[in-house]
């Protein structure tokens, strides 16, 4: 019989995981610099949220709503309601990572998907903390430095839409909804949210049918029977 | 105008990160905070698709960006990466524009 492999070093295996994570998410980063300077920000702007404000989904919603023809609080507003998840992470990252004062404040930054999803897929505390911190800053870096080369290329078409850019949104917001979609409740919830969405959105003004939905979704949340 | 938006909506994101690792633990026993959250990003984003596509400021319209999002639908489906579904769906608005 063979001998058993060496099994890889945790912290080896880590560094790989994040290199992937950071690598793939440098791609969606491009698409971000893209649409967002196609929408009308300029490149220091359009760097300026990746850097400032950290979060895929929050960053593309806001330059998402401006593309659109919505006003730019509007966009403050959806951005501020997609980034509420990472109030969950933080709570649920808090036990591990135990960081106070500045550390914590550096840590906070760095509360994403992919961080905490890294982090909580390992039991033992001190890799739980390792795996955060390698793929915040392993992210941090691949995410601005495809944000900028993304804006780089966009800022030279003088018409965004003759690339098609304008249908590049709603494209990219369904790759990040589909893995949250793999049961029926989601499923219908994502289904009915646009409904009601695009029903009330004549009616009131912009960004409110963002928040009439994240009202209806907090009410069934709470009401529902577990 | 857009850079008080772009320093508001990051410190917002910032704080709502932050309050996570700073708020008490027993909050995340509440089990209707942690059975609503995950929800919220499925609506939002469902909501934002919608919007984006069906819509251009306050009027609904029906354009190339339906045709692009339903191709983004089958590229989803065939599970392509992230930047090829954004991609063809681009790909397919441009090319119907050409039409």
């Amino acid at each position: 019989m063979a001998a058993p492999a060496t099994p890889t070093p945790p912290t080896r295996g880590i560094v790989r995981d994040a290199l992937g994570i950071a690598i793939a998410s440098g791609a969606y980063a491009v698409s971000f610099g893209a649409i967002s300077t196609a929408a009308g920000l300029s490149l220091i702007q359009t760097c300026a949220l990746s850097v400032l404000m950290f979060t895929g989904g929050s960053q593309l919603a806001l330059v998402g709503v401006v593309g659109a023809g919505g006003s730019i609080w509007a966009g403050v507003l959806a951005a501020a309601l997609l980034g509420s998840r990472n109030t969950l992470y933080g709570l649920r990252l808090s036990s591990i990572l135990k960081a106070r004062g500045p550390k914590r404040a550096l840590a906070s930054h760095f509360v994403i998907d992919e961080t905490t999803a890294m982090a909580i897929a390992r039991e033992d505390p001190e890799l739980s903390r390792r795996a955060f911190w390698v793929t915040g800053l392993a992210l941090f870096v691949f995410w601005n430095a495809g944000t900028l080369i993304g804006a780089l290329a966009t800022e030279a078409i003088p018409d965004p839409k003759v690339f098609g850019l304008d249908a590049a949104p709603p494209a990219a917001f369904l790759a990040l909804l589909a893995p949250r979609l793999r049961a029926r409740e989601p499923l219908a919830i994502a289904l009915a949210s646009a409904v009601v969405a695009i029903a009330v959105l004549p009616l009131v003004p912009a960004g409110v049918p963002l928040l009439i939905v994240a009202l209806l979704i907090s009410m069934f949340g709470a009401l529902r029977k577990p | 105008m857009i850079w008080a938006g772009v320093v508001v909506a990051s410190l917002a994101c910032y704080g709502l990160k932050l309050a996570g690792l700073s708020l008490p633990q027993r909050w995340l026993q509440h089990e209707r905070v942690q059975r609503t959250i995950p929800l919220i990003p499925v609506a939002l984003l469902a909501a934002l698709i919608g919007t984006q596509t069906f819509a251009t400021g306050k009027h609904l319209v029906l354009d190339v960006r339906a045709a692009a999002l339903a191709v983004a639908v089958v590229a989803v489906v065939l599970r392509a990466p992230f930047l090829v579904v954004v991609a063809v769906a681009a790909a397919t608005a441009a090319l119907l524009r050409l039409l």
